[in-house]
């Protein structure tokens, strides 16, 4: 098993260090922005990560209201923290990159909005799981991921719907969309990078989420204990 | 430029402030097992 974390922690080490060089040395610098569209090569990337951790939370909470299995809560709690910290990457990285190009930090555009929005669902999710102390907060967590989840096409689908501040999609937006074949590449590399780092993380959130679940039991198993040897004393 | 550099460390900070919360978590958890092994 540490074997196995090393040589797939080795790999994403590598990964990420050669996507860094794809993004800020071997892709093409763009026309019309120049050297900081490069940001494009964490800010998508991160943004599409999340994406995948927070369609895990909603497949790991459905899994959960069905079958009550705790390893489904505990993907469920792993894939919000690591989305989490993926969208607040894009939250950053996404104003850094509007400044010089748009003039402005901010906007509330649909796309922005609904991104900030998505952010404050899934924090307010992992606040509720950290202060609720309830015997149901796993089954209301579940229900809240279920609901929250609607975000997630919203803003997708936010710069195809209405007209925003952000670019339209260059992936996937239909004719006259697309990218260059040598960022395209740098994109991909990156992605991935970014996706097996987020592998990596939810690996180590999940035995931490699973030893905290195993110490409930043993509290509870405790408290059992004691309150038998009241009752027969 | 500098925005360029600064949304590459900003990155890196996010990531690696969450590995020391994770790290700091993985040792109270531990301590917590002793406790109760104990």
């Amino acid at each position: 098993m540490k074997s196995s974390f090393l040589i797939y922690a080795l790999v994403t080490l590598a990964l990420l260090s050669y996507a860094l060089y794809q993004g800020m040395v071997a892709a093409p610098t763009e026309r019309t922005m120049g050297e900081i569209q490069r940001i494009f090569y964490y800010h998508v990337p991160s943004a599409w990560t999340a994406f995948l951790c927070f369609i895990a939370n909603f497949v790991a909470s459905i899994t959960y209201l069905v079958r009550r299995n705790p390893k489904a809560d505990a993907i469920a709690v792993t894939t919000a923290e690591v989305g989490v910290v993926f969208t607040t990457v894009v939250l950053i990285t996404g104003p850094l990159w509007a400044k010089p190009v748009w003039g402005i930090w901010w906007t509330w555009d649909a796309r922005l909005t609904t991104t900030l929005v998505l952010w404050l669902i899934y924090v307010s999710y992992l606040m509720f799981r950290r202060f609720s102390t309830g015997q149901q907060t796993a089954t209301l967590a579940a229900a809240l991921a279920i609901f929250g989840f609607i975000d997630v096409p919203i803003v997708y689908m936010s710069i195809r719907w209405w007209r925003t501040q952000h670019p339209k999609p260059v992936i996937a937006g239909g004719a006259g969309s697309g990218i260059d074949p040598e960022m395209w590449s740098a994109l991909l590399w990156n992605l991935a990078a970014f996706v097996a780092f987020a592998g990596l993380l939810i690996w180590v959130r999940y035995r931490l989420e699973r030893t905290r679940q195993q110490i409930d039991e043993m509290h509870a198993l405790r408290a059992l204990a004691s309150t038998e040897g009241t009752l027969t004393r | 430029m500098r925005n360029l550099y600064l949304a590459y460390a900003a990155t890196w900070i996010i990531h690696i402030v969450y590995i020391l919360f994770l790290s700091r978590k993985a040792a109270r958890l531990r301590a917590e097992v002793k406790e109760l092994e104990r």
